[in-house]
């Protein structure tokens, strides 16, 4: 049987930190990520079981700076699990969890993962329903997120213009005043995905975005990630195989908590084991 | 009674008519004080009745304003409110105990033949002290207990049942002799505040107009609060904490700010409330009266910074007519209010005048 685990997309030149010259009005922001090795997540042996059922089996993954990586597998695989480890929300029993090369997910909170740069949006579209859109993004908005500040915060022209800006970019500018819990299902999405980009992480992490959409959402959806990857590495964990190929280069199959298969889609669709897998023969 | 004239007035206005009668019930409140000066033949004095029912009312409407804070913004529903309103007062009435006792020990401790006072008693003679207590009481535990709740990540349902056996525990404690606050009996008998007669109309007055004074400071505050990013934090905490978390805000620190802040403004209203009803007992601790203050909020309407004002002027207000009409149907009444808002006005007051708004 053919081997399809492959190395990760190593990228040296582009360092996460220092290249983009992030929009950053806090001194929150990230004072460089150390991605020397241009892996910008690194999982290595995690494992994570619930009351004996391991829900994550010595799982190895690495994401590279910038790429743009999909998720698949069938129902209870660990895909969420996986997120949850990233994002702090739970603690894997075994194994090394690190973003950049220098930052210890294990010994994070996750308020402090967000803060150093990795977002996420849920599986559920999430957003603050009382809130209007408008504001919606501002809280999103990467800045100083103390108590203190909050009392004191104001708008800035230049948080209002980037405000503007991702209200266009998600579509959302004529809804802007709108309570966001008034939205459709499609458009709150797009609001937590534009919630993520006023974030600014440097790793998104997306469970189902394109849950829920028409076509036509689906397929802006696309455009927008594809042009969002090389400035943000983003790991989209998705059902949807149309929306995955039109997206991905680069694709993992998860199995019981681990590792199936890696590469293009291509590739991963012809595997023997992934077949087998997902049609259960 | 001002209430019921304003909820008419309010039901057919907009918002600008609103603020007109908030701003006339403000005048009324001002002139209060004034008119319980006037002699008692003049048709226009205000009764020391009337004056003190409407201030105990006011300072209510504080604690409903404060118990909103926490609900109505950041979804916290504390059964515990009475605790902090009862500190400030304890605070108060140690002060006024000190005072009308001179040099004396306070009364109630040559009964129970103490030599000497208590070490938490020390510096109560001082008025200034005294109001140091008053914030440091309540606000100490508030910062304490909610602490170790929002660490623990303690919500909801539970968060409830914890204040309300906090608020319990401090009733049972207060209730002991030994504590050294007068046991059952609480602090009662005050001469003077500050050496001006309690009794006299211009103390009263005074006492009054700085009850009005707090409603007034603590309705800014809440409106600044409410209007700031921090009142949208705590409302998106209330609505999806976990997307707060992931968007790189700390709730626990937010929680603690309002929640300590809502008891201090608690200790506030009692340290008002007891030199104009003259009595201070563990019974204010007791779990029924801080859920009666839930039920002010609810009926109002959470959420908005009238609506808990509304719901504690309507509730009392209805209370101190019904006691003495029905005296015995108040309770059945008090349910039966809950469970209409509950099923039919599930946003209060408020919501009703709101609703006829928009038709």
């Amino acid at each position: 049987m053919r081997n399809v685990m492959l190395e990760p997309i190593l990228d040296p030149n582009k360092d996460a930190g220092s290249s983009r010259d992030a929009i950053s009005f806090g001194q929150r922001a990230e004072p460089g990520l150390n991605t020397r090795h241009g892996t910008i997540l690194t999982l290595e042996g995690i494992s994570v079981s619930f009351d004996g059922f391991k829900a994550l089996n010595n799982l190895n993954l690495y994401i590279g700076v910038g790429e743009l990586r999909c998720i698949i597998g069938p129902n209870g695989a660990g895909k969420t699990t996986m997120m949850d480890v990233i994002t702090g929300k739970t603690r894997p029993s075994e194994g090394q969890a690190w973003f950049g090369e220098t930052l210890d997910l294990r010994q994070m909170s996750e308020v402090q993962i967000a803060q150093a740069g990795i977002g996420r949006k849920f599986q559920k579209p999430t957003v603050f329903e009382a809130l209007s859109v408008f504001e919606n993004l501002e809280l999103a908005q990467k800045t100083d997120k103390s108590v203190w500040a909050s009392l004191r915060a104001k708008l800035t022209g230049e948080q209002k213009d980037r405000i503007g800006e991702v209200l266009d970019t998600i579509r959302l500018t004529h809804s802007a005043q709108r309570p966001a819990g008034l939205l459709s299902h499609g458009q709150k999405q797009f609001l937590e995905i534009g919630m993520l980009l006023m974030q600014d992480p440097q790793l998104l992490l997306l469970d189902e975005p394109v849950a829920g959409m028409t076509d036509a959402e689906t397929e802006f959806t696309a455009e927008l990630f594809k042009s969002l990857a090389g400035k943000h590495s983003l790991m989209v964990v998705e059902h949807d195989m149309g929306f995955v190929g039109a997206i991905a280069d680069h694709v993992t199959v998860l199995h019981q908590g681990s590792v199936l298969a890696e590469g293009s889609l291509e590739q991963v669709q012809a595997d023997e084991r992934v077949i087998e897998v997902y049609l259960g023969r | 009674m001002n209430q019921p004239l304003m909820l008419t007035a309010t039901q057919k206005a907009g918002p600008k008519v609103t603020a007109w009668v908030g701003g006339l019930v403000l005048l009324v409140l001002l002139a209060m004080p004034l008119l319980s000066l006037l002699p008692a033949d003049n048709s226009f004095q205000v009764s020391a009745y009337t004056l003190t029912l409407v201030g105990k009312i006011l300072c209510y409407a504080i604690v409903a304003l404060a118990l909103d804070l926490v609900w109505g913004y950041a979804g916290l529903l504390s059964l515990g409110h009475g605790l902090f309103f009862a500190l400030g007062g304890y605070a108060m009435g140690m002060y006024l105990m000190r005072q009308a006792s001179g040099d004396e020990l306070p009364a109630f401790m040559t009964f129970l033949s103490w030599t000497e006072l208590p070490w938490y008693w020390v510096g109560t003679e001082h008025f200034w002290w005294a109001m140091c207590l008053v914030v440091l009481a309540p606000g100490l535990l508030a910062l304490v207990f909610g602490f170790f709740a929002f660490r623990s990540r303690i919500k909801g349902v539970y968060f409830s049942i914890m204040t309300q056996a906090l608020t319990f525990a401090g009733m049972l404690l207060f209730f002991r002799n030994e504590t050294g606050f007068g046991g059952n009996n609480g602090f009662t008998n005050f001469r003077s505040i500050l050496g001006f007669g309690i009794t006299e109309p211009g103390t009263r007055a005074v006492l009054f107009f700085a009850t009005v004074m707090l409603l007034v400071i603590s309705l800014f505050l809440g409106w600044r609060l409410a209007r700031s990013k921090f009142g949208r934090v705590l409302t998106a905490l209330r609505d999806a904490e976990n997307r707060l978390m992931f968007c790189g805000y700390d709730p626990r620190g937010f929680k603690l700010f309002v929640w300590v802040l809502s008891a201090v403004l608690c200790g506030l209203a009692g340290a008002l409330y007891v030199p104009q009803v003259g009595i201070i007992n563990p019974g204010e601790m007791s779990p029924t009266n801080s859920i009666e203050a839930a039920v002010w909020v609810a009926l109002g309407g959470r959420g908005t910074l009238i609506g808990p004002l509304l719901g504690a002027g309507v509730v009392n207000g209805m209370k101190s007519w019904f006691t003495v009409a029905f005296p015995e149907y108040w309770l059945f009444f008090l349910g039966a209010l809950f469970i209409i808002v509950t099923l039919y006005l599930p946003k209060g007051v408020i919501g009703l005048l709101k609703k006829k708004d928009e038709q």
